[in-house]
């Protein structure tokens, strides 16, 4: 007994020796002595600068969420190939949000309380992405966003952890009205899907069409993914408006262009759409959307002017069978690579360090020089008018947009600082 | 003017309201037929639905003709739907309604899943035909050619139904059997296969619904989940297993719909169940619910 109580105090002992030791010298002799998995594990926390990355791969967006992860790992894979940052390698950690707050939320709180992540990107839809933002934001963790949403703009939501890589519903419909309203005519209709989406892309079509002019002929609301459009058509045609914004989204958008189209709209009015987006444009068929005219943050064409789109787009193609990447799925490879970006230029993974390199940062990772700008964190980036192609015009299955103006980087084209309340 | 809106758009409100309810009709008699011979509440109509959407994509593909389609995809859903019954459905016969009901509640979440590995999770684009592109003027205004099409398509289909069960001797049999099926049996007929048939004729018929819906509500892999609500409103408004009901019931739908859509646009969803609502609160067995089966 008395031998017993011995030989564990020695144990203890010499454990402690041993500790103080160790802290002079290499670590990896710790865990070695604690064994194997424990060694993985604390070499994984020195060395791995790990990313999480919700985003809904089941559900109705499941494709465009898979392109974003294999845009953003196109990123995390350009990063370690360059070196990581001084050989700290960097990992992308993919969850399915589901497309659901809730869902989002637990999956953020696991991959930072389990997972230990560094930052946080992703997300496809404005409630999911403030969701997560409020996770990041009470935990201290960098959030890249990457889909649409004004709010995350906003001083209530915003943090200095909160950084918005996509476009949003403002800048979009504004850039959309700006080069419509002068053009096309000033009587203007709204069909909206009722939702803070689509009510921010009529608030930011109504602030492009002030100095236009322009006369609102008719507001209609419809529900959140209503499946049948027909009951809200006549009493947009009986209004005769030169122009008819859209401010729904998805298979809202779809669905609507395709009714609209059949009743013969697109013969009367011109149809925009403030989020023209590629892969919806591709599920809904040349017919529907032929003539419309929106906003999109991407089409791959641009690789005709800007280099940067050139150097993405190969990549991509080399991995996708010669299929070029969608514009969400560049956001993925932008918001990512920017991150990273502000990780190498900060030389350390340290929060308050890579947020003060990000706010200087200045990259062109697929469509022109962009920047984050530092009241609200989000990235000024230049806007791109799209009119979508007839099957006649297109010149192959990947060609559906022509780029028929840019509306340049420029901070003109947001809100400004005051009006999102930040001091 | 009425309500601050002219006589002309009125019109042609309620018209669009009647064409979009002739789409609601469309979509319940697959659902109402089941329920009303089988007593079995499908809950996967509306993946047949969708099954008979992305049928149509790949028949169209095959065979480039939009009216060989519509024919070709019935007979394929009704394909599936025997195989269903004969495997899935038919161990679960008298064992109480809630098992198919379990089931199909499975299956609809299976043959989702299988489209969307098949054939992607975003849609598939799937055009009206050229003869049918473009609106056509029926007085108070323009309306999709597309549409008279599907309220003709729909009058066809109904009428051929009713007279398929009230004129025809095998329809004798289908309604005798939904009676009292263990007479049926004693008098020397396979009641098994009139089921059979029946479940097969119901998802044939969610099929063609599916695939006629296409050019107006495009193909993705979730688009039968909201056409499911859509068709148990209709189906308990009408009263449950009732063609008659069905019709009357997914017109009138389609009008409340239409005219709530003018006056309160934001209302326009709600509006389908405020009416079924109001009609369970007066007639809890639906509007011709009392008729019995197949009325």
């Amino acid at each position: 007994m008395g031998d017993h109580e011995k030989s564990k105090t020695g144990m203890v002992a010499r454990g402690f020796s041993r500790r103080s030791i160790l802290k002079g010298t290499a670590a990896g002799a710790a865990a070695v002595a604690a064994g194997p998995a424990l060694f993985n594990i604390a070499r994984a926390a020195e060395e791995t600068i790990r990313i999480g990355f919700p985003v809904p791969l089941t559900g109705p967006y499941g494709s465009e969420a898979q392109e974003q992860a294999r845009c953003a790992q196109i990123a995390v894979d350009q990063f370690n190939a360059a070196g990581g940052l001084n050989g700290r390698m960097a990992e992308l950690l993919v969850r399915d949000d589901k497309l659901k707050p809730g869902e989002a939320a637990t999956r953020t709180l696991e991959l930072i309380e389990k997972d230990k992540v560094h930052y946080v990107c992703g997300s496809l839809s404005a409630s999911v992405q403030l969701s997560v933002n409020a996770v990041t934001k009470a935990r201290g963790i960098i959030y890249v966003s990457i889909s649409q949403s004004d709010a995350i703009n906003e001083a209530q939501d915003f943090s200095k952890y909160t950084f918005h890589e996509a476009m949003n519903p403002h800048m979009t419909a504004g850039a959309v009205g700006r080069y419509a309203f002068p053009k096309l005519g000033k009587r203007v209709a709204f069909l909206i899907a009722d939702y803070a989406y689509g009510h921010e892309m009529v608030r930011g079509f109504k602030r492009a069409g002030e100095p236009h002019g322009i006369e609102v002929v008719a507001e209609v609301t419809h529900p959140l993914a209503s499946k049948d459009f027909s009951t809200f058509l006549p009493q947009i045609m009986a209004a005769k408006p030169d122009v008819l914004c859209l401010c729904n989204f998805g298979y809202d958008q779809m669905n609507s262009l395709k009714q609209a189209t059949g009743f013969g709209m697109k013969q009367q009015m011109q149809v925009l759409a403030p989020a023209l987006l590629y892969n919806q444009r591709r599920a809904g068929g040349a017919a529907a959307y032929e003539g419309v005219i929106g906003g999109a943050n991407y089409h791959w064409t641009l690789e005709e002017s800007v280099p940067s789109a050139k150097a993405f787009n190969d990549v991509y193609r080399k991995k996708n069978d010669g299929a070029p990447p969608s514009d969400y799925g560049a956001y993925g490879y932008a918001g990512v690579g920017a991150l990273l970006d502000g990780v190498k230029q900060a030389g350390t993974t340290d929060t308050d360090a890579v947020i003060a390199a990000l706010e200087e940062l200045k990259y062109d990772k697929y469509k022109g020089t962009q920047y984050y700008r530092k009241c609200d964190h989000q990235s000024v980036q230049s806007v791109f008018i799209v009119k979508s192609k007839s099957e006649a015009e297109m010149a192959n299955e990947y060609d559906v947009f022509e780029i028929v103006d840019t509306d340049p980087a420029s901070e003109d084209m947001l809100r400004s600082c005051a009006e999102l309340g930040h001091a | 003017m009425i309500g601050g809106f002219p006589i002309e758009l009125l019109a042609l409100q309620l018209f669009t309201g009647i064409a979009l309810g002739s789409v609601f009709v469309l979509l319940a008699v697959g659902l109402s037929l089941i329920f009303g011979l089988l007593t079995v509440v499908n809950f996967a109509h509306g993946a047949f639905y969708m099954l008979g959407a992305y049928a149509g994509v790949f028949f169209i593909g095959y065979l480039g003709n939009f009216w060989l389609t519509l024919a070709v995809v019935p007979l394929a859903v009704g394909a599936v739907g025997l195989a269903v019954e004969r495997w899935l459905v038919r161990p679960l016969y008298g064992r109480g309604i809630d098992y198919p009901l379990m089931l199909t509640f499975g299956l609809a979440y299976v043959l989702v899943e299988v489209v969307r590995i098949l054939f992607g999770a975003e849609g598939v684009p799937f055009d009206a035909p050229d003869s049918l592109i473009g609106a056509v003027n029926i007085g108070v205004g323009y309306f999709p050619a597309y549409r008279l099409f599907v309220i003709a398509a729909t009058a066809v289909l109904v009428l051929a139904l009713w007279l398929f069960l009230e004129k025809t001797s095998y329809g004798l049999i289908i309604r005798a059997g939904a009676r009292d099926s263990e007479i049926v049996r004693v008098l020397g007929i396979d009641i098994s296969r009139v089921w059979l048939v029946v479940f097969a004729l119901g998802t044939a018929v969610a099929g063609l619904a599916g695939v006629l819906s296409a050019p107006m509500r495009s193909v993705f892999p979730d688009m039968g989940t909201s056409v499911l609500v859509e068709a148990f409103v209709v189906t308990v408004v009408g009263g449950m297993g009732s063609l008659a009901g069905a019709v009357v019931a997914g017109l009138l739908v389609g009008v409340v719909v239409s005219m709530t859509s003018l006056f309160a646009p934001a209302m326009a969803e709600v509006s389908m169940f405020a009416l079924m609502a109001l009609v369970l609160l007066v007639r809890p067995q639906g509007l011709f619910g009392k008729k019995g089966l197949m009325g």
